[in-house]
């Protein structure tokens, strides 16, 4: 079984968020760069069942759209563990457009199962899962806590409202994940981070695809106002004012 | 020509989201001057139904079956993209939850139609059609223009006014099960607590960190919740090490919550936490040390001992019940 994991590639999750002059974009000046969350553990957890030998899986493959600035990404995904990594040589224009490129790359290249993050932490669009299954005109589940694979059958957790479902799912799918699937992120050895650097990035072009959306400005949320303080000895006063003032309860 | 609006309903009742999901349609129906069609998935009943009449909706199709119990996503994408086109759906309306990054992505690939998810508030303008969205993961909002004729939109949580507009007319109800290629997605087995209030639904949330301790301290916060008729949620170390359920884990990588009140105890503020709860209309803080940056997101706050300070606010909250 093949394992294909998408990343996207995504500012540090502490990183004060600047915008450019024309509100735009964000200013990327001193920016980590790092995996995106969600994809890391994605990642962590298809490398989890490449090491259990009873799955059958036998490789783990990272995709990314984006130019050659995001390398460094990709070499952290094959340094934690990944066999190999496609890179679409494109700008992520939007999320269709990224899923577009996604889905011909598994066409050519063949996948039983694609992990996708559930949304990335800069854009939250929570769509090139769906969409690349949808491209590809295979099943996708989203919401998925939990896989594994028993004779050959992948068995998904996935979170529905006040608890879980166990679904059975023929290959290829799209398994859209979120938390739960990995416990942590894996961390990269000195022998991966070695041994990352000579691991196969295959650079794919572009198919000719319009982007549907695109971003064009950026605003801070309004500041909220100043908070309150309620005095510990009268804590009592709280509900009052949530009351009252607030009007909430 | 219609706004299509994707509804929920949990055990038979429509979830608070869906009024706030018709009233958005509606107010944007008068904007491009069109009317409301609401598509409903299975069990409730013509009652039930016709209520979203009272929030706009003049038409709902009701989709019963086999195929519809429970969600596939390309079972329900057939349906809706059938449906879509024919209603003439220049606007289709889905929450942003687990069910709308599970359909409206599809959807949009398989319609060509643009997909603007997290948005807050109506259009910024129709031509060309911009929306304002959740994006750095709530750090800031994106315009996002959809440059395409028919437009997907998932709105946040708890972000638009529920707006009554009884019109006298009932609405047409219809109910279609679609027929078409049944599922791939076998669903083997169930586990749900029925009953409890679910988190992400819920008005009034009280939500516990590492602050507190133990898991033996959790009793002020299950009663005060109880008490404001709320849920109970918790920090992300806390569901780690195990004390509450994972099921309460609210954050970045948890659940995204946005109820009308947040009460945090014991909880420090890091940003992957409030990432989870920044939509929250108000947010309360307790904790023992003044300098803690939940300080910064809340609109009220007391530094004092939870353990000291929540019996006197539940004390008074029993008060207010009497």
């Amino acid at each position: 079984m093949k394992i294909l994991v998408c990343i996207s590639n995504v500012p540090d999750t502490t990183t004060k968020i600047r915008f450019t002059e024309a509100n735009t974009s964000i200013d990327t000046t001193g920016i980590q760069w790092v995996i995106n969350p969600w994809d890391e553990l994605a990642l962590t957890r298809a490398l989890e069942l490449k090491d259990d030998a009873a799955t059958g899986v036998k490789s783990v493959t990272v995709a990314h759209v984006g130019l050659a600035t995001s390398e460094p990404t990709l070499r952290k995904a094959l340094a934690i563990g990944a066999d190999d990594a496609i890179r679409v040589n494109a700008d992520p224009s939007d999320s269709y457009f990224v899923a577009a490129q996604l889905a011909e790359a598994v066409r050519k290249e063949g996948f039983d199962i694609v992990f996708c993050g559930i949304e990335s932490s800069d854009h939250n669009n929570s769509a090139v899962g769906g969409m690349t299954a949808e491209f590809l005109g295979i099943p996708s589940v989203s919401a998925i806590s939990g896989i594994r694979i028993e004779n050959g059958t992948a068995i998904l957790t996935r979170d529905i409202d006040g608890g879980k479902e166990s679904i059975r799912i023929p290959a290829p799918f799209v398994a859209i994940v979120q938390k739960g699937i990995a416990k942590e992120p894996r961390i990269a050895s000195m022998r991966g981070i070695m041994t990352a650097r000579t691991k196969p990035v295959k650079l794919l072009e572009p198919v000719q695809t319009e982007a549907l959306t695109v971003v064009s400005g950026l605003e801070k949320p309004s500041p909220r106002a100043a908070c309150k303080f309620v005095d510990a000895e009268n804590a009592g006063q709280l509900i009052d004012l949530l009351q009252n003032e607030a009007k909430v309860i | 020509m219609s706004v299509l609006v994707y509804t929920e309903n949990w055990e038979g009742k429509f979830k608070k989201q869906s009024y706030e999901l018709v009233s958005y349609a509606s107010a944007m129906a008068d904007q491009v001057r069109t009317n409301v069609v609401a598509v409903s998935v299975g069990k409730a009943d013509e009652t039930e139904l016709a209520r979203l009449g009272n929030y706009g909706a003049s038409k709902i199709i009701n989709l019963t079956g086999d195929h519809f119990k429970t969600l596939d996503n390309q079972v329900y994408t057939d349906a809706l993209a059938e449906i879509a086109l024919k209603e003439g759906a220049e606007v289709i309306i889905f929450t942003n939850n687990n069910s709308g990054k599970a359909i409206a992505p599809r959807l949009s690939v398989r319609l060509k139609a643009g997909l603007a998810s997290g948005v807050s508030g109506l259009p910024l303008s129709l031509e060309p059609f911009v929306l304002r969205k959740r994006a750095y993961s709530g750090n800031a909002f994106a315009h996002v223009t959809i440059k395409s004729p028919i437009r997907i939109i998932s709105i946040l949580q708890n972000s638009f006014e529920i707006n009554e507009r009884p019109t006298g007319a009932v609405p047409e109800i219809i109910a279609a099960a679609t027929p078409g290629a049944a599922g791939r997605t076998v669903v083997t087995d169930t586990f749900r607590q029925t009953g409890k209030i679910l988190l992400t639904d819920a008005d009034i949330v009280v939500s516990g960190g590492r602050g507190m301790k133990s898991p033996e301290n959790w009793g002020p916060i299950e009663e005060l919740a109880a008490l404001l008729g709320g849920a109970t949620a918790c920090s992300r170390p806390v569901s780690d090490e195990g004390w509450r359920s994972h099921e309460e884990h609210t954050g970045q990588t948890g659940k995204i919550i946005a109820p009308n009140l947040y009460i945090a105890v014991g909880i420090s503020g890091a940003t992957q936490h409030l990432a989870g709860v920044s939509g929250s209309k108000y947010i309360v803080a307790i904790n023992s040390d003044k300098d803690a940056p939940i300080f910064e997101s809340a609109q009220y706050g007391i530094v004092g001992d939870a353990m000291k300070v929540l019996p006197k606010i539940v004390e008074a909250a029993r008060s207010l019940k009497k």
